[in-house]
Order: structure tokens, then sequence, then C-alpha cells
């Protein structure tokens, strides 16, 4: 694990810049934040992440928690959780929020990939390369864990309805018999085709604000 | 072509009933117009008409059996006909082809069926333009000249209809119009009558309203909203470069020697610029509508014509008085730009309570539904009159009223009320889309007009290079803040998209009358003509060659709804993390407040507290159910309901029931509701004209006889497979497959239900069972090809009996494990 001063100086910024394609004053605005999340510290524990006190009242907050400590999102060929991750890793994370250059055309389709990856692999919390039943259902659960008088049951009805429009986009035909095990990564792509996710899924991180005051 | 012949089939019916009401309709015309040509002819004083025409026939004052007074409807008659023309033009330049084409019409057919339409018109020129009534009281035209203007027209007509088959593919129907409108201008004027103008206060006060409130109801507010800054860049900025880019350009053109326009002073040009450089809602609308292209382009070009208005009014306002005053100072130029804010924001806010006062009636129409739709119109147009009394942007104001309004208006009024709501305002839209287009065509022929080659060219010119320049020069400046750029195509289409419309020419007509403003509305015309024309012409082969993005065709999908909602979750969170206060982050807070307070003042019942996620969901099984129904069994979509069912993906016999038992009683009460009402009327449904259509129902445009017949036969395979599934199979036994099932087979699977893996079975007691089935009876039942159930109440008895019987209870179940 890139273990980094307290304080990266310039040429840390540089290698950060090559690694994740934030610019320097992205990374410098962005290593204010970790550090304000940190006390100071080198490393972010998942505690850090819950005392945010605008994130308490997301209803997915603790899949994006986890979204950062798994070593999937590093783009390093990792697997499995981790229990602290440096700035590196950081950023790293961040950088699927990044907004895809003007030009790249012809390379949207692996930015799309790539978004919707993150997002796959949001909701395959057993690594296992398929979204399950169960897996949808917690997602779907999670996403109204906010709305107190709800049964599990819509959030399970919903999920069910949405795990067959799965099954019947993916599987033209299915006998009785056959077992649609799960949502696969090309199943997801499918699903969401017509959903641009590339012209979504992104954060401003050059117009951030001076992250002190927000605590 | 096979699956073209049955719209085409009732569509020429249509026509053809069309025909012969307005045969029967024409026959009182010609009565109409035959008793108003014998006594306007010789008595030439139409006031007078009843009187004479009953004294001449009985000399006596004996009980007039058959009366005559056609002045006293003389208005709301002529207004009828002027909307029947507008709609019928609607209908022509589409059914008339088709018509022909089909009926294989003889020439004197068609010749009686045009000549109807001519004698429409004629009565129109006898009886008069609605806003000009007074022109038509000394109506004295003899009739010979009718006669033969009308065979002369006729003619012209024929073939111009015999053209439109042709062209209809490559002209938008806002070109068609003004043509169609030329042309009835020129028949007035042939015949000699004074042709009605486009008046400014009908235009605004009737004919703009419905077709904003419209816009403004089904804006897409989520694409707006992210928009937001570009389109205001675009709409405030943009338009203010261009209001002074051509108001100097034209007063610098206006000073070359030899051109004869030497008196035209900087402020009338300033004032031409404001008039002339506003994007119209109506040109973009009726063109963006056809080329079909994607989101972002189209509420970019559009959302800017609807914001531009209150610039636009401030700025017109602005300089009318100052080429009063003649003298300008820079408290003036303050006061112009507070009165930008007062006018803008005024606007909104004025929208905004209207629509929230809108929003809370609606709570409280539970009980008198047939209302309600009403609710929704007043409340708009009181917003839009009563900024209009301020002087505020009304189009802005109607915006902000149907934005705010819609969310909680939908979740209070029932589902009959929202159609309404829906097909009205496309109604009234479209109709006055269409009068808009014709009457700019019969004004222009009959405006009085001063041709200045150099004025009139130089300004299309300007406008066409102030608009690119615009464009270019201002995404250059957005493109920094913005996180998906605009590309090279998206400015092309933006700057090429601003057309003008018909608010310019109204706005010209209020100009006060001196010999300039006849030269000036010659050249707003011609700009219009030129934007209208060649511009909306070429758009749409542009967006071809260019290749630029259409609209995906969306269909509901519960993927894509949840995923949007994990996205927004998604976003606002990383803000949070990032500690950027974003457009998630607004987002999210507006969401809660909303939530919080609004929800619960403004919509009535469960439903306040109800999460979008579950109200998509409600609303798609709704739509699946009605769909079911209305096409009588499931065999025929199956990209509608998914052919897959929950055994397929259940890991094992457990769940493997639909949990929708959220809905509430009285949902399923109207579901049920909507279903039994339309179990009888299966295939009557009419099809609308493309951009109004109500619901797009993906399954009538697609579906031909052969497909039909293959879905079917599939259908039956897969019954029979389940009719032979073995008896020992314990995977797969599922409650939706028994629902499927004819009442005997229940049975059979109630032997192999039993030995299921019990422990994954999450205790379906006999009462969740009951419910289940009361509940999956809305959107199942009509997958079972033998329900052609009318009598739903019946089958649910049997089928909730025979669940109780197979449906083992919890109790049961323990005892087996």
């Amino acid at each position: 694990m890139g273990a980094f001063q307290s304080s990266p100086g310039q040429p840390e910024y540089v290698d950060l810049k090559e690694k994740t394609g934030f610019s320097i004053s992205q990374i410098r605005v962005l290593h204010t934040r970790f550090k304000l999340l940190g006390h100071n510290g080198e490393t972010l524990k998942r505690d850090h992440f819950n005392s945010i006190p605008d994130l308490a009242c997301n209803p997915i907050r603790s899949q994006i928690i986890e979204a950062f400590f798994d070593r999937r999102n590093f783009r390093r060929n990792g697997e499995g959780p981790v229990d602290e991750i440096h700035f590196e890793e950081f950023l790293m994370v961040m950088s699927h929020f990044k907004a895809p250059s003007p030009r790249m055309i012809e390379e949207r389709e692996s930015v799309r990939r790539e978004k919707l990856r993150f997002i796959f692999n949001m909701h395959d919390t057993d690594d296992d390369g398929t979204i399950t039943l169960e897996e949808y259902r917690h997602v779907i659960d999670e996403l109204l864990s906010l709305t107190e008088d709800l049964g599990k049951d819509t959030a399970k009805g919903i999920a069910d309805a949405a795990m067959r429009e799965v099954a019947s986009t993916s599987m033209a035909h299915m006998e009785p018999d056959e077992f649609f095990e799960g949502i696969t990564f090309d199943h997801f792509l499918k699903l969401l085709k017509g959903f641009e996710i590339e012209l979504k899924m992104n954060v401003h991180f050059s117009m951030m604000d001076t992250p002190t005051f927000c605590k | 072509m096979a699956e073209l012949q049955p719209a085409r089939c009732w569509r020429t019916g249509f026509f053809f009933c069309l025909l012969l009401f307005l045969s029967v309709a024409s026959g009182s015309l010609v009565v109409v117009s035959g008793s108003n040509e014998t006594s306007g002819g010789p008595a030439g004083d139409t006031p007078e008409d009843p009187h004479h025409q009953t004294n001449s026939t009985t000399h006596k004052k004996a009980f007039p059996v058959l009366s005559f007074n056609y002045q006293d409807v003389r208005k709301p008659f002529v207004i009828s006909l002027w909307i029947l023309l507008a709609l019928l033009m609607k209908l022509g330049h589409r059914a008339v082809m088709i018509l022909i084409g089909w009926l294989n019409l003889s020439f004197t057919e068609s010749l009686a069926a045009l000549r109807l339409i001519c004698s429409v018109q004629l009565l129109l020129t006898r009886a008069g333009p609605t806003s000009c009534p007074n022109a038509l009281l000394d109506n004295k035209e003899p009739s010979v000249t009718h006669v033969v203007s009308s065979r002369h027209e006729t003619q012209g007509l024929h073939d111009g209809f015999h053209i439109i088959p042709n062209i209809s593919n490559v002209v938008p129907e806002s070109c068609l119009l003004i043509g169609v409108g030329l042309l009835v201008g020129g028949i007035i004027k042939a015949i000699g009558e004074e042709a009605p103008v486009l008046d400014t206060k009908l235009f605004f006060h009737y004919l703009l309203p419905p077709i904003i409130l419209d816009a403004g109801y089904f804006l897409p507010i989520q694409a707006f909203m992210e928009n937001m800054g570009t389109i205001l860049v675009f709409a405030v900025v943009g338009t203010l470069w261009n209001v002074f880019f051509i108001g100097g350009m034209i007063f610098a053109v206006c000073q070359i020697e030899g051109v004869q326009l030497a008196g035209v002073d900087l402020l009338s040009c300033l004032l031409f610029g404001s008039i002339v450089s506003a994007v119209d809602p109506v040109a973009v609308l009726a063109v963006f509508e056809e080329i079909q292209i994607n989101e972002l382009l189209h509420i970019l070009v559009f959302g800017e014509s609807l914001l531009n208005d209150a610039v636009t009014v401030v700025l017109y306002h602005l300089f009318e008085e100052f080429s009063h005053a003649g003298t300008v100072t820079v408290l003036d130029g303050v006061l112009g730009v507070v009165c930008f804010f007062v006018v803008s924001l005024g606007g909104v806010m004025v929208g905004a309570i209207y629509g929230l006062l809108g929003a809370f009636t609606s709570r409280f129409t539970t009980h008198t539904r047939v209302i309600e739709p009403l609710f929704v119109f007043l409340y708009s147009y009181m917003a839009y009159l009563s900024a209009e009394v301020f002087h505020l942007s009304g189009i802005m104001s109607l915006i902000a009223c149907g934005v705010m309004m819609r969310p909680y208006v939908e979740a209070n009024v029932s589902h009959k009320s929202y159609t309404t709501i829906k097909y009205f305002l496309k109604m009234w839209s479209s109709v006055s889309e269409t009068l808009i287009f014709i009457f700019l065509g019969v004004s222009t022929v009959a405006g009085p007009h001063a041709w200045n080659w150099t004025f009139v060219i130089s300004t299309v010119i300007l406008c066409l290079v102030s608009r690119v320049l615009g464009v270019i020069g201002l995404t250059c400046i957005i493109n920094k803040f913005r996180i998906v750029k605009l590309t090279k195509k998206d400015q092309f289409i933006v700057a090429y998209g601003g057309l003008r419309g018909a608010i310019a020419f109204s706005l010209g007509f209020l100009l006060t009358d001196n010999e300039r403003k006849n030269m000036f509305l010659t050249a707003i015309i011609t700009v219009i003509f030129f934007t209208v024309f060649v511009q909306g012409m070429t758009i749409r082969p542009l967006v071809e060659l260019l290749a630029v993005k259409k609209k995906k065709e969306s269909k509901p999908s519960i993927n894509e709804e949840i995923h949007t909602q994990f996205l927004g979750h998604l976003l606002t969170g990383i803000e949070d993390i990032c500690g950027h206060y974003g457009h998630h982050h607004w987002k999210d807070k507006l969401n809660r407040f909303n939530k919080a307070y609004l929800k619960k003042w403004l919509i009535a019942g469960e439903r306040s507290t109800e999460p979008q996620l579950i109200s998509f969901y409600n609303k798609m099984e709704m739509k699946q159910a009605m769909m079911l129904v209305e096409s009588g069994s499931a065999a025929k979509l199956p990209s509608i309901l998914p052919s897959v069912s929950m055994q397929n993906i259940q890991q094992r016999g457990s769940g493997n029931r639909r949990a929708i038992p959220s809905i509430s009683k009285s949902r399923e009460q109207e579901i049920r509701k909507i279903l039994r009402s339309n179990l009888q009327k299966t295939r009557q449904r009419l099809r609308s004209y493309s951009r109004h259509d109500l619901m797009i129902d993906p399954f009538e445009d697609n579906v031909s006889e052969i497909r039909f017949r293959k879905q079917r036969v599939e259908m039956e395979r897969r019954m029979s497979h389940y009719l032979t599934v073995p008896t020992n199979r314990q995977e797969t036994p599922s409650v939706r497959k028994v629902c499927f099932e004819p009442e005997h087979q229940v049975f059979t699977y109630d032997n192999s239900e039993s030995p299921r893996d019990p422990r994954a079975r999450p205790d379906p007691g006999p009462l969740d069972a009951i419910s289940l089935v009361s509940e999956s009876q809305g959107p199942n039942q009509s997958r079972e090809p033998r329900a052609k159930v009318p009598e739903e109440q019946e089958e649910q008895d049997q089928l909730k009996l025979s669940r109780c019987l197979s449906d083992p209870g919890p109790n049961q179940e323990e005892d087996l494990s």
C-alpha cells in the first residue's frame, strides 16, 4: 500500500495525477478533505465516514462506505474488504466519479463499463460476479430504508419485479425448469443500456468549495 | 406494410365518417350561406337579415315557423368554424392522402370533399374573422364571385392536397399549416374581404396559454433542473447579446447611404432587435417534437425559448418607453435591470403560489372527481392572467404553476382525471398551435407590407450570424462549468434550432403605428418564415446527417428507476464525503423538505409518504394490468410483461410469489375498476396523432397478425409444458404457476408442492395466501388464455378457494419437516 508522508508534496501529487487523472488542484482539495475527515491521520477508517453528519440520512450510506473499503474499486485487481484506506485509495475510488473528457467518444464505452462496474460491485456484496436475488432485495431494502411504514414486502415485490425484468430481457425464453442465477455483469450492461450513466455518474470536483467550513 | 393495414383501415374509416359528417354540416352550411346570400344580396344590410327574411316570405305577422337569425350566433359559429378548419387541416395533411389512395376516390368525389372545405372557408369569409367582426358587417359581395372563386380555389386546393402526400415527409407540419393559412388568406383576399390578422389579444390571451401550460405541465423537470444554468445563460445572456447585436448592426445598416433608411433611430432598432431575437416556444415545440432529438438538446433549446420571455418582455417595454421618451439615462438602465428581476422572479412567484393553491385544492376533491381537471386549468390560467396584470412574465408564471402543481395533483386526482387532464392539455395545445400557424399565414397575406430589400435581407443574415456567434461564444463559457460538455454538434443544433415565431409577430403587431411599423413587420414575418421554412425543413436531414443522438425509446423499466434512485443517493453521498455542496446535495435537501412538509399538506391520504420508487412500481403494475386486459391475453406482449416467472429466479421453492401486498385496498379497487371497465372495449381505442398521443402503447405499434399468432403458439406451447411437468419435481412449483392453471390443475400441483423444502419458506399463512390471490388477480389473471373473464368475481372466488386448498399453512409445513 502506498505509504504516504503526512503531507505529500508536489511529486506525489504528480504521481497521483497520472494514476487517477485528477488535476493537481483537485487532488489538493481532496487531500485537504481527506485530512479533515481523518483528523489529520494518514488513513481513514469506517468510523470516520460514519461520523460525517450529512451522510447520516443517506439511505444507502453503508453501501457507499463499503465501496470505499472494497479492493475491487482500487483498480488493482484486488478483492475483499480492507479496514483502512490511504489517500491514494481514496482518490482511486473518487476517480470513478470523474466526468469523462469531451473528446472521449471512443472511450465512452470503457467509461461506461467502468462506472457500471462500480455500481455492480456495490450490489454484488459477496463478490461472486452475480447479483443474486437476495443481494438485489437488499439493495432495494436499503434504498427504501428511510421510509418507516413500509413492510419488507414492498421492497421484495419491487426486487422481484426488477429481477423478472432482468431475466426476461437477458434470456429471451426460459423453460420453467431453467434457473436464472442472478445478474451477471453482462446482463447488467445490457439492462442499463439506455441509462446514460457516463453522463450521469459525475461529481463536479473542479468547482469544489473549500471544504473546511462544512466539517 | 402488413402491420400498417389495420391502422390505415380504421383511419380511413374514421376519415370517412368525418367526411360524412362534413357533408351533412356542409348541407347546412350551404343553406346558411345560401340564405345569407339571397338575403344579403338584395338588401345589402346584414343586420336586418332576419326581419327581411321573415317579412319577405310571409308579408303578414304570422307566427314564424322557421325563423332565421344568424347574427346572434355568428361569433361562436365563426370561432368553431375556424377551429374546425384547423383540426381538418391537422387531420388533412396525413389522412387525406390515405383516404384518396385507399378509397380511390373519383375526381368528382374528391372535388366534392374539397368543395366542402372551400364552402367552410367561404362561409368564413362571409361571416368573417373572429378578431375583427366589424369588418364583416358590411358584407355585400355578390354571390357570383363567390361561386366562381370557389370553383377556382377548389381546383387549387385539389392540386395542393395531391402534392401533400409527397412532401409531408419532408415538410414539418408547421410549414404546411402556414401554407394553408396563406392559401386561406389568399382566398379571403381574392374574394375581396379583409383578412383577419393574428390579433395580439387573441393570441396572448387564448392561443398561447394552452401551449405553454402543456409544455410546463409536461416539462421534463429533471433534465430542466440539471441544465438550468446553461438554459439561463442562453436565455438571458444569449438573448441580450442577440438584441444588442441585431439592434446595433441594423442601426449601422440603416446609416448606409442610399437605402432610404436614414430616419430609423437607434432605439427603434433596438426595439426591433428585442422583438426579433427571441426564440419562440411554439415554433420550437412544433419542429422539435417532430425530429425526436435527444432530451438534452431539446430541453436546451426549448428551455431557452421559455425563459427568454422575461428578457423579451422587459426589453420590449423598456425600449418602447425609451423610444417614446427619446432619452435614456443611466438610471433607466439600472431600473431596467431591476425590472428584469421583478418580471422574471415575480412571474415565477405568482405561478408558484397558484400552483400550491391548485395542489392544495386538489387535496379535497375526493368526492367531486368530475371537476378535478378544471382546477388545474383554471388555476394555471389565473396564474397567467395575474402575471399579465402586473406585466410580469406570464409564460414563466404558467411554467412555474404547471411544474409546481403536477406532482401533487397527480398524486391526488383519480386515474381518470389524470387522463382527462392530459388529454385536455394536449387537445388545447394542439388546436391552438394549429390555429396560430394558420393565422400566421392568413395575416401574412392580410397585413400591409413595406418591403425593403436591404432591411429584410440584413435582418435575416444578422439573425443567423448573431445566433451562431452567441451560441458559440456562450458555450465556450458554459463548457467550463458543465460536467458534460456541449459538443460541436450540440452547438450547431442549438444554434440552428433558434426558430422565431408567432410571439415575435404579435409583439411586432403591437408597435405603435408609424411608417416604420410595416417595414418592421415585414422583416419579422420574413425572419419567421425563413426560420420555420428553411431551418425547420432542413433540420431533420441535418440531424440525420450529423448523426445527432435521437431520443431513446423509453420503456418503463423498473431497473432503470431503481438505478436512478440509487445513483441519486450515491452521488449525494459522494458529494457529502467530499464536503462539496453541489447539485445533488441541494436536490436531496429539497426532496427531504418536500417529503417532510409539502407532501403532508398537499397530498391527501396514504400516498403522501410513498417514496418515488414505490409509486413508480405501482404505476407500472397498473399499466401492465391495463395492457393485459386491453390486449385480451398475455400472449401478445411478452415485451411488456416479463415472460419469465419468479420460479426461474427463485433459489428454492421459497418465497416464489409476487409480493405486492402493500397495494392498499383502495388502490386495488381502482385497478380492478379499470380492468373491468376496459374489458368491454378491448379493441376500439382510437389512435391519436403522434405528438398528442396519450398513452404510448408499444404493443399497438408493431403488432401484426402474424406475430400475434406466433405468440399464441408460443404461449400454448408453454402451457402444454406446464401441463406435462413431471409431478415429482421439487424445485419449482410456484404459486404463480398455479394461478395460471385452470382450476383442476391446481390440485395436481398440490401434490407435488407438499414435499418441497420448507426451511426457506417464509411461512405464508393462509391469510397471506388469500390476499395474494386477490392481488395477483389483477395483473395476472388474463395471462391465462382462457380467462376472457367478464365475471372476475366468480373466478376470483374459485381461485381463492383452490389456493386455500393448495397452499399449506405454516403448521402443515412444520409437520412435514
